[in-house]
């Protein structure tokens, strides 16, 4: 497998949101603005490189009985290290998604691409891997919080589009997230349906 | 390279020397960020205090002062120029809708309220967390220039003459009332000062 293919695997053939259905908890828990769930994407994204780079490059020196410890460690220490660094650099960001930071290290995409592909590839293509399954969660993320935060207030990136007494505020709560998710579920897999 | 087989020596010195390396790293890592951090959550509540009361040419950061009522702390920022006391920005919490609601109060020296700002909230988004704008200058529940030590603050609905966030009273009476305890806490320390020059009534002897 050449290095766009599993890029473009991340993205569509494998989205981790809507074919995977990994890591939900972040995807409806984050997604009620555009921004919201850009920043959250992008911030799983970097965790998500970092840790597929170094798993791949060290996983000789890891004895196989105690892999899964030594994931985590990796993993988890990425994800402080971000939330140090948003909090220094980036705190109005920080200040949305702070709460969902520290859930970064238990989001299984994270371990499960760790163990399905870093574990066995080379530190680049684990990187595209990243990358791939990075920005696949990050335009599902923005997707889906772009919708809620549409039809919920009728703003879209914080921009008015249509009135606010037009929004359906259902959307921006917790409901809103499984409708909307159900919904580019179903056409995600109408569109592949179509291709295939 | 062959990988490590699990024997014990070997998970034992793996799994060790991994974990120093990643302590080693956040260590680096928070030493890095400690200053930054600290600037800015410090810029944060300066810049709302720079909202609340204008005018100021001191640093009300470090003219601040606590004071303590029924158990709960506030935290007040006094805003001088030239070495006049311009007034105050009172930090106050109360438990909101949704979890605690801490409110950045300012008010002149007469106890009139400036401007206030939503320093942290858990309301209801869309409902409750419209308190941000809400009773600012200009809309519906405006309570810019009012002074609770003549009225305290109330709903429209308890008999006040403060339009409530629609569908959102409880978030409304927990905001009013962070307003009402901050004014308390203010004319407390008022009165403390040897000074006292600043109180409504000594207005006219400056």
């Amino acid at each position: 497998m050449n290095n766009f293919k599993v890029l473009m695997n991340g993205i569509v053939r494998e989205n981790p949101t809507f074919v995977l259905l990994l890591g939900m908890c972040p995807t409806l828990g984050t997604t009620s603005s555009a921004i919201n769930g850009m920043g959250m994407g992008l911030a799983t994204m970097f965790v998500l490189i970092c840790s597929n780079v170094v798993i791949s490059s060290i996983k000789n020196l890891v004895p196989d009985m105690v892999r899964i410890p030594i994931f985590v460690v990796v993993i988890a220490s990425f994800v402080s290290l971000l939330q140090m660094l948003m909090q220094a650099y980036t705190p109005d960001l920080y200040a949305k998604l702070g709460l969902f930071i520290p859930l970064i290290v238990v989001n299984c995409i994270l371990l499960g691409r760790a163990e399905a592909f870093a574990a066995k590839n080379t530190p680049l293509p684990s990187f595209f891997d990243g990358l791939g399954m990075g920005l696949g969660f990050t335009i599902a993320l923005t997707l889906l919080g772009g919708v809620r935060e549409f039809l919920g207030t009728g703003k879209l990136f914080n921009i008015e589009i249509m009135p606010e007494q037009c929004g359906m505020l259902i959307f921006v709560l917790a409901p809103g997230a499984f409708i909307v998710l159900g919904f580019l579920i179903a056409i995600v897999n109408r569109l592949k349906k179509i291709n295939s | 390279m062959n990988k490590l087989d699990s024997s014990l020596k070997n998970m034992v010195l793996s799994l060790t020397g991994f974990s120093v390396l990643a302590g080693a790293l956040l260590g680096l890592g928070n030493y890095v960020t400690k200053e930054p951090i600290a600037r800015a959550q410090a810029k944060i509540l300066s810049d709302a205090i720079a909202v609340v009361v204008p005018g100021f040419d001191n640093n009300p950061v470090e003219s601040s002062e606590k004071v303590e009522m029924n158990g709960v702390t506030y935290t007040i920022y006094k805003a001088t120029k030239a070495g006049e006391s311009i007034g105050a920005a009172v930090e106050s919490s109360v438990d909101g809708f949704g979890g605690k609601l801490t409110v950045l109060v300012g008010f002149d020296k007469d106890g009139n309220i400036l401007d206030y700002s939503l320093l942290s909230h858990s309301e209801t988004p869309g409902l409750g967390s419209k308190a941000d704008g809400w009773f600012k200058k200009g809309a519906k529940g405006d309570i810019i220039g009012k002074n609770p030590g003549e009225t305290p603050l109330t709903v429209s609905k308890d008999g006040g003459d403060v339009d409530a966030i629609t569908a959102s009273t409880i978030t409304s009476r927990a905001f009013l009332a962070a307003v009402n305890n901050a004014y308390a806490a203010y004319k407390e320390k008022q009165t403390d000062a040897v000074s006292g020059a600043t109180t409504k009534s000594g207005k006219k002897n400056e």
